[in-house]
This record gives structure tokens, sequence and C-alpha cells, in this order.
């Protein structure tokens, strides 16, 4: 036990830390590797040693027909994560404050908002779409496939904004009313402004979570698929290293999603101190 | 709490602010479960269904000894993965909450860990495919260092692969919880315990243990519910060979038998509200996240 300041570092400690690296070593070696393959020449394999170094596997990705609608399936995933995203932060956000209250069937929203998580996206998925065949409405990605991703996003979205809520301090809102301001007022002029960074990270993962989102998509997006859908089918169909760079390319992506993002909240976070 | 009880606005306009949520979770998540439940009294023959109530679904179900094979797999995958990712994100977080000092270092090194969650789960399943196999990194080095002069066939396509790729993919989502807990011991007591002359195993078991149980119960969900509801994994990574309650139910779905699919689905959901249920006796999750 190592904890109080000045004490010096015992046993406990390196092996502890030792214990961390290997565990982030775990986590990362396997992808890196699969980053690096991606970089393979034009006539090596899945696996080591590189022959040669080439961007030949990611050229092929979206030249070729065989890998199938890479192109479009990645439009579609985007658009799909972008509307996603919009309609979780506004519907997130409402609920969210509506949710510091005690209102009737605040307990049974949550709890099915919680069912919504835990049970088995493909099953959701299944219920989907068999629900809107029953009203005779088609499969549609941007219909049918938009509401399963929102019965992931949502939920998601509301957890968080009950972390973000946890912190915000109430009396503002309160001040403003005081002041004379009018519920629309207080929300575009404190209750957004102060929980910006945090509709952000609302944000983030409601684009990601549906980006990324492949079992609830699966029987719900009708006849055109969603990236992650595509990808995963080539696991099983593709044998070349274009596999890995399309791992490589969504990685980076995904990554710069989330770069943007925290640049975002830290330029906003550096404006708030400059003014206060 | 009193922030709480006196937030926002009037009674009604709750009501206005959560309806949109509230009706999308009923439509979108209530109305297809209940769907769900029909579909699973409703008849096929593989190609038609029939919308005429049975039971025969539930009866050929519950009488088939593949069903229990299959709940017993996925179970024993839900929980080889849970020990594991507990014991990784307990020690993890302990080192991240009580060895780290500094507080940016803190949150670095956590943040360090949740980017890889943030990239596709299957790219990140097929990553451990270059590793694993035969021809792979790890059987590579072996055979050169002269440990072996045959590749080890059971590290790829099998419940060994199914079983590393699930604590590769979850582990993170025991390591949040469990450190949102820890952060939240307030060092006082630890040190209270030590000047009361407990050992450091001492505290571990009657303070820090105790008192990231939330976390730890939060993790168990998150865990379990994800291995169970897995398919894709299990199909891929054990190269066909097993199979969980989600994989069977694909196969059912892809042949059209929709109905029985959903009556396996129904039991499935039961069992995980079970599990669920059993984790829930030792936390409120509502009452943590309000905290």
């Amino acid at each position: 036990m190592n904890m109080s300041n000045g004490q010096k570092r015992g046993l406990g400690f390196y092996l502890l830390a030792a214990f961390f690296a290997m565990f982030v070593i775990f986590l990362y070696g396997p992808m890196l590797m699969i980053f690096i393959l991606s970089f393979q020449g034009t006539t090596g394999g899945l696996t080591f040693p590189m022959r040669g170094v080439s961007v030949h596997w990611f050229g092929d990705l979206f030249a070729s027909s065989r890998y199938g609608d890479l192109g479009g399936a990645l439009t579609r995933s985007v658009l799909l994560g972008l509307v996603a995203m919009i309609i979780t932060t506004v519907v997130c956000l409402f609920a969210g404050l509506a949710f510091r209250r005690r209102f009737m069937g605040a307990g049974p929203l949550f709890y099915l908002s919680i069912i919504s998580l835990v049970v088995p996206g493909i099953l959701l998925g299944l219920g989907i779409s068999q629900m809107f065949q029953l009203l005779g409405i088609r499969l549609h990605w941007l219909m049918s496939g938009l509401v399963a991703h929102l019965s992931w996003t949502l939920p998601f979205g509301l957890l968080i904004m009950f972390a973000v809520l946890n912190r915000f301090d109430s009396s503002w809102e309160e001040a403003a009313r005081d002041a004379g301001a009018r519920a629309l007022t207080i929300l575009r002029l404190v209750t957004i402004p102060i929980l910006f960074p945090g509709l952000i990270a609302v944000a983030l993962f409601g684009f990601t979570l549906s980006y990324d989102e492949m079992p609830r998509s699966l029987l719900t997006v009708g006849g055109n698929n969603t990236l992650p859908i595509e990808i995963s089918n080539m696991t099983t169909t593709v044998t070349t290293p274009a596999l890995y760079a399309i791992g490589t390319l969504t990685s980076a992506l995904s990554f710069l999603a989330i770069a943007i993002s925290f640049i975002a909240i830290a330029i906003i976070q550096k404006r708030r101190r400059a003014r206060d | 709490m009193s922030s709480r009880s006196s937030g926002g606005s009037s009674g009604l306009s709750a009501y206005l602010q959560v309806a949109p949520l509230a009706l999308f979770t009923i439509a979108f998540v209530g109305v297809p479960i209940g769907t769900l439940v029909l579909l699973s009294f409703w008849q096929t023959d593989g190609i038609f269904i029939y919308r005429e109530f049975t039971l025969d679904n539930y009866r050929q179900m519950l009488s088939s000894p593949l069903t229990y094979a299959l709940f017993f797999t996925t179970i024993k995958f839900a929980a080889i993965t849970l020990i594991v990712t507990t014991i990784i994100g307990f020690i993890c977080s302990y080192f991240l909450v009580f060895h780290v000092r500094n507080l940016k270092w803190q949150i670095g090194l956590l943040l360090l860990c949740t980017i890889p969650f943030w990239t596709s789960n299957v790219i990140r399943m097929i990553s451990w495919i270059p590793f694993l196999g035969r021809e792979g990194i790890f059987n590579q080095t072996i055979i050169a260092m002269g440990l072996t002069n045959q590749p080890l066939d059971f590290l790829l396509y099998s419940e060994f692969a199914v079983i590393l790729t699930y604590i590769h993919l979850y582990t993170l989502f025991m390591i949040v919880p469990i450190f949102n807990s820890m952060a939240k011991i307030n060092p006082n007591l630890i040190e209270a315990a030590r000047d009361a002359g407990a050992s450091g195993w001492q505290i571990l078991y009657t303070v820090i243990i105790p008192l990231s149980k939330t976390g730890i119960a939060l993790g168990s969900i998150f865990v379990v519910t994800l291995v169970m509801a897995d398919f894709f994994v299990v199909r891929v990574m054990s190269g066909g060979q097993s199979a969980s309650v989600v994989s069977a139910m694909k196969n059912q779905i892809d042949n059209l038998f929709y109905p029985q699919a959903a009556a396996m689905a129904i039991m499935l959901i039961a069992v995980v509200a079970l599990l669920v249920s059993g984790i829930l006796r030792v936390v409120d999750i509502r009452a943590e996240l309000a905290r």
C-alpha cells in the first residue's frame, strides 16, 4: 500500500505498473499489427512477413467491385450516424432535464431504456423489422434502420446526460428565472451553454455508436448495407490485406471524429476560462 | 438532491421534455419486444408465417437438449469473461486510483484504455487473426525460439480465441465503472484504517472491495449482457465450431424460422433479465447514476 504522498514507491507499485503496461500492450498490440499489415506489399498476405510496403490494398478497396459497395455503405453509415447524433443529442438533452424531477412513469421509462441496452441487439432488430413488416412498411436504412440505431444511441445518451447533469447546478436557471427570463431564453442562454461540453460528449457517442452498429442494423436496413455490415461480410469472404486496409481506414475515421470533438471541447473550455 | 427536486420547470414541462424519448422508446423498443412475444406464439413452415396461436415453438425449444447446451456454452463464455475482466479491471483501476498520484496522469492513462473502444468491434476482433493463426506471429515466434516445432492449433478458431476476443473487446466496460467507484473512496477512510493498524490486504478486503462493489456490479451487467448478446465473435473466432444462443438464433433467422427464433429470444431475454436483476440486488444503478 503506497498511497500517501512522499512515501517511496514499493515493489507493489512496480508490479501493478507492469500489469497495467501489459494490459495496454494487449489492447493495442493486435490493432497495431493490422495497421502495419494493411500497408503490405502487392504480393503480401494476411500475416507477417511484410513483402514490401505499399498502399495498394487501400486503392484496391475502392477500385475493385469485389468488395461490394463500400463507398455507398460508408456514405449511408456517415449519414445515419449524423442523423442519429442530432436526434440523440436533442432528445436526450430534454429527457435528461425532465428526469431531474420526479414525474409519473419516470421509473418504468428509465427501465424500458435500460432494457433497450440490455436486450441483444439482433433481437431488437428482429422485433423492429417484424413490426415494420406487420405494419406493411418496407424496410429502409433511413427508416427502420434509423429507428434501430436510435434504440441503441438514445438510452446510452440518456445515461451520459445523467452523468452530465450530475454536475449541473440548477440554481443558475433559478437565478435567470428570478431575473425574469422566460423558459426558452433560459434554455438558450443558460442551460445549453453550460451543458455544451457534455452535449458534445452525447453527440460524439451518438455518432460513433451508430456508425459502428452492426447487430441492430443487420435485419433492419433492408436492401442497402451499412459499413459495419459490409465489413463483417468481408471478414468471411476477403482473404487479402484489403481487409486490414478497411480496418485501418475506419479506425482512422473514428479517431478523427474523436479528435475533432476533443479539440472542440478544449476550445470551448479555454474560451470560458478566458471570459471568467 | 435538493437542486434536483427544485430543478427546472413546472410539472407539465417535465412531461413535454420527456415526451419524445417516451414515445420513441415505447413505440420502437416496447412494441418490437411485444412483437417478438407475439411472433413466438405463431406458426411457420419456413416460408410463410401463420398468425395462429401455438405453444409448439416453446415446446420444441424446451424439449431439445441442444437448447440447454447452447445456454450452457453461452453462460460459460459469459462467466469466464466476467471473471477475467473483473480481475483485470480491478487491478488496473486500483493501480490508476491508488498508485498514480498525478490526476493528469490518471486521466491520461484511463483515456489510453478507452481509445480502442472507438474503433469498430469487428476490426478489433479480426486483429487477432494475424496474431493467433497457424502462421501467426505467436506461432512464428515460439517456433523460432525452438519451444515447439509444430504450430499450436488451439489458438485460433477455438473457444480460447472466442474468450480472448471477448476479454479484449469488453474489459473496458469493467475498468471505467470500477475506476469511477474507486475514485469516490475518501482517502481518509484508508488513512483511518491504516492508523487503526490494518494491513494492506485488510484494507483491500474491508474497505476498497466493499466500496468498489457498485462499480463491479455495473461492469458485470455490461459484460454479461454483451457476451450473451454476441453472435458474431463466436461465429468467426470459433471457426464455426462453437455456437452461442444468439448465433444459433441467427441461423434460424437466416433460414426464416422467425417464430422459433422469437421463442428462443424470449427465453434468452428472460435469462438475461434474471442475471441482471440478480446483479441489481447488489446495487441500485439509478441511485448510483444520480449520485
